[in-house]
């Protein structure tokens, strides 16, 4: 199943309406070319081609078991591809690993660290790695992360949504370019998942990170993401700009109306409605969401009482409506 | 590469698991001496009374050396037990704990890491054995004293106290050559697993199997045994041979350096192409 694509996973991308069209030469920081990991006779993941721009929010989604991990952890380094290649940079994984990962940032699923440490002394293990990083630097990813107070307890004690926050820390640690987050919400209240999301929105607004958020949780993508890719069964089933993509699927609205069969037949009738599903005290109207103010008007037209128009084109149902076509083929 | 060893000896000696084998030490040795300092001299007579009825014999032969010497053969069983706590843990406790996860996503070569942490298993086990022969001898010579000491080897030998400090020392030094294999062994199958409880009962079964293949008066053996390096394993006895037979150590060293070798190499194998799925 070939990927649907849209906005900037092209040479060129346009911006702006027909008057003043802009274009701007995306700057691909990840790029996977025909990825794919084999597992005995399964193949876990197969021809993904990603596309991550610089400045991009990119949401990775993807239902349990749909390869998103496999794909993360295979752009991370720590699954050998079995066939082809992620460039990071311009630098192949493959040949030049170590430039390729220089500067990267992430955490791949839970936030592990060495309990019997200090979050510091474990932030000073992982500069290690990476030749030494200063102290002022530790202390400022622990600020930032709001754990500089606790930099000295030992990780053991530490509730799952700060060691969340310190596995945040210790992926900006050397001030990467491309941050990649893993299900960085997992097992958050919805404080934290707030906090978090806030954070994910400061580092690529006001630091100028460029974001891969792997998720479940696909309201948690759409708030921050600009760019998406859903992948379903190990294929890439579809990729691109978030906005474009919803719209581009077409919207739909519930209508609170009374009489609701006038208004089933009004909406029935309208050029725009794709289709009209009548339920107990509403209506489901599938229909683009610019030609809504229009039926709005035909319904008062026709001497209908209009209570309630609602969008329910979420990412939800994108994301449902993908997963269930790709299962469908 | 210094910094990551320094990782590496910053996450092993402040781990508890890396004391456990020095505080079983701390128990046993002196165990062991103070209940041959209350009985031992009934043993020593017990063995030389034979050998009284032809020979006059002077002096203490029951000093420190000889409890040393005897707690350095009791031990060299169960002290491979106790190195691969730490070496079986090397690899697959990061595994154990995910921390995979956050090493191997850096722009740092997995041969570096390996090399980094096979380095802070070797001198571990340096540490380690450094540790025994001051906590046993030094006990030992505490308690007892110095003296001649009597080696029960292939016949018996009784070794001036001038000539014993120094053969301790290259015994010592000697031991750390199957110490390093046990360890090179436990620290490969560390690499193929994820907890540490696989690493140490795989060491200690091929160690079991190729102990009884090395003692067992087989004739099927024969060809084999010099080849394994349970055979070699007591190389540390050599240096309480009079002369020492350098070439039969040199030969055993090599024997060791060979295991350590192929073991090491075989973790790098595994390691470098280790998909992380924990």
């Amino acid at each position: 199943m070939p990927p649907r694509t849209s906005g900037s996973s092209g040479i060129l991308e346009c911006s702006g309406n027909l008057d003043t069209v802009s274009f701007s030469m995306p700057d691909p920081i990840l790029v996977t070319r025909k990825l794919g990991k084999r597992f005995g006779k399964r193949w876990a993941v197969r021809n993904v081609d990603l596309a991550v721009q610089r400045g991009d929010i990119f949401g990775f989604l993807g239902p349990n078991g749909a390869g998103k991990s496999t794909t993360i952890r295979m752009v991370l380094s720590l699954i050998r591809p079995t066939e082809g290649d992620v460039h990071l940079f311009g630098h192949s994984l493959r040949s030049e690993r170590s430039a390729a990962l220089r500067r990267v940032g992430g955490i791949v699923e839970r936030p592990d660290f060495y309990l019997y440490l200090s979050a510091i002394r474990n932030l000073e293990l992982v500069g290690a790695l990476t030749g030494g990083v200063h102290r002022h630097r530790i202390d400022e990813v622990l600020d930032l992360v709001g754990l500089l107070s606790r930099g000295r307890d030992l990780v053991k004690t530490y509730s799952h949504g700060m060691k969340q926050r310190l596995g945040i820390a210790q992926a900006l640690l050397t001030d990467p370019e491309l941050v990649v987050l893993d299900e960085p919400t997992n097992g958050l209240d919805p404080q934290g998942m707030k906090e978090v999301r806030e954070l994910i929105r400061s580092l690529a607004h006001d630091r100028q990170k460029t974001i891969i958020l792997s998720s479940h949780l696909l309201h948690e993508v759409e708030l921050v993401a600009n760019r998406m890719a859903i992948i379903h069964q190990g294929e890439l089933a579809v990729q691109g700009s978030v906005k474009e993509l919803l719209e581009g699927a077409g919207s739909a609205v519930m209508v609170g109306a009374s009489p609701l069969r006038t208004a089933a037949a009004v909406c029935r009738r309208h050029r725009a409605v794709r289709s009209v599903e009548v339920n107990e005290a509403d209506l489901r109207v599938a229909i683009d969401t610019k030609a809504v103010p229009h039926l709005v008007a035909s319904l008062v037209r026709a001497k209908v009482r209009v209570t309630m128009v609602r969008p329910v084109r979420s990412l939800e149902e994108y994301f449902l409506s993908i997963t269930e076509q790709a299962q469908g083929t | 590469m210094a910094r990551l060893f320094w990782a590496e000896l910053v996450k092993t000696f402040l781990k508890k698991r890396t004391y456990l084998g020095f505080l079983i030490a701390l128990v046993v040795v002196p165990l062991i001496e103070l209940a041959m300092a209350s009985e031992g001299e009934f043993f020593i007579r017990r063995v030389m009374r034979n050998l009284a009825n032809d020979f006059l014999i002077l002096g203490n032969l029951f000093n420190g050396w000889t409890v040393a010497y005897q707690v350095m053969n009791a031990l060299w069983i169960h002290v491979p037990l106790l190195i691969t706590f730490v070496a079986g843990d090397m690899l697959s406790g990061e595994a154990t704990a995910g921390t995979y996860r956050l090493m191997l996503i850096k722009p740092v070569s997995r041969t570096k890491i390996l090399l980094a942490k096979a380095l802070a298993t070797l001198l571990y086990v340096v540490v380690f054995i450094a540790f025994l022969a001051a906590l046993s001898v030094g006990l030992a010579l505490a308690l007892l004293g110095s003296g001649d000491l009597v080696v029960f080897q292939r016949g018996l030998l009784i070794l001036a106290e001038a000539d014993v400090a120094w053969r301790f020392m290259v015994a010592y030094l000697l031991a750390l050559a199957p110490m390093f294999t046990i360890a090179s062994i436990a620290f490969c199958f560390s690499s193929f697993v994820e907890n540490a409880i696989g690493p140490i009962v795989a060491t200690m079964g091929v160690i079991i199997v190729f102990t009884i293949i090395t003692v067992m008066s087989l004739e099927a053996f024969e060809a084999v045994r010099p080849y394994l390096f349970t055979t070699h394993m007591v190389v540390w006895q050599k240096a309480f041979e009079d002369p020492v037979n350098w070439h039969a150590i040199t030969a055993s060293l090599l024997n060791l350096a060979f295991y350590t070798g192929a073991a090491l190499l075989g973790a790098w194998a595994v390691f470098t192409r280790k998909d992380i799925l924990s």
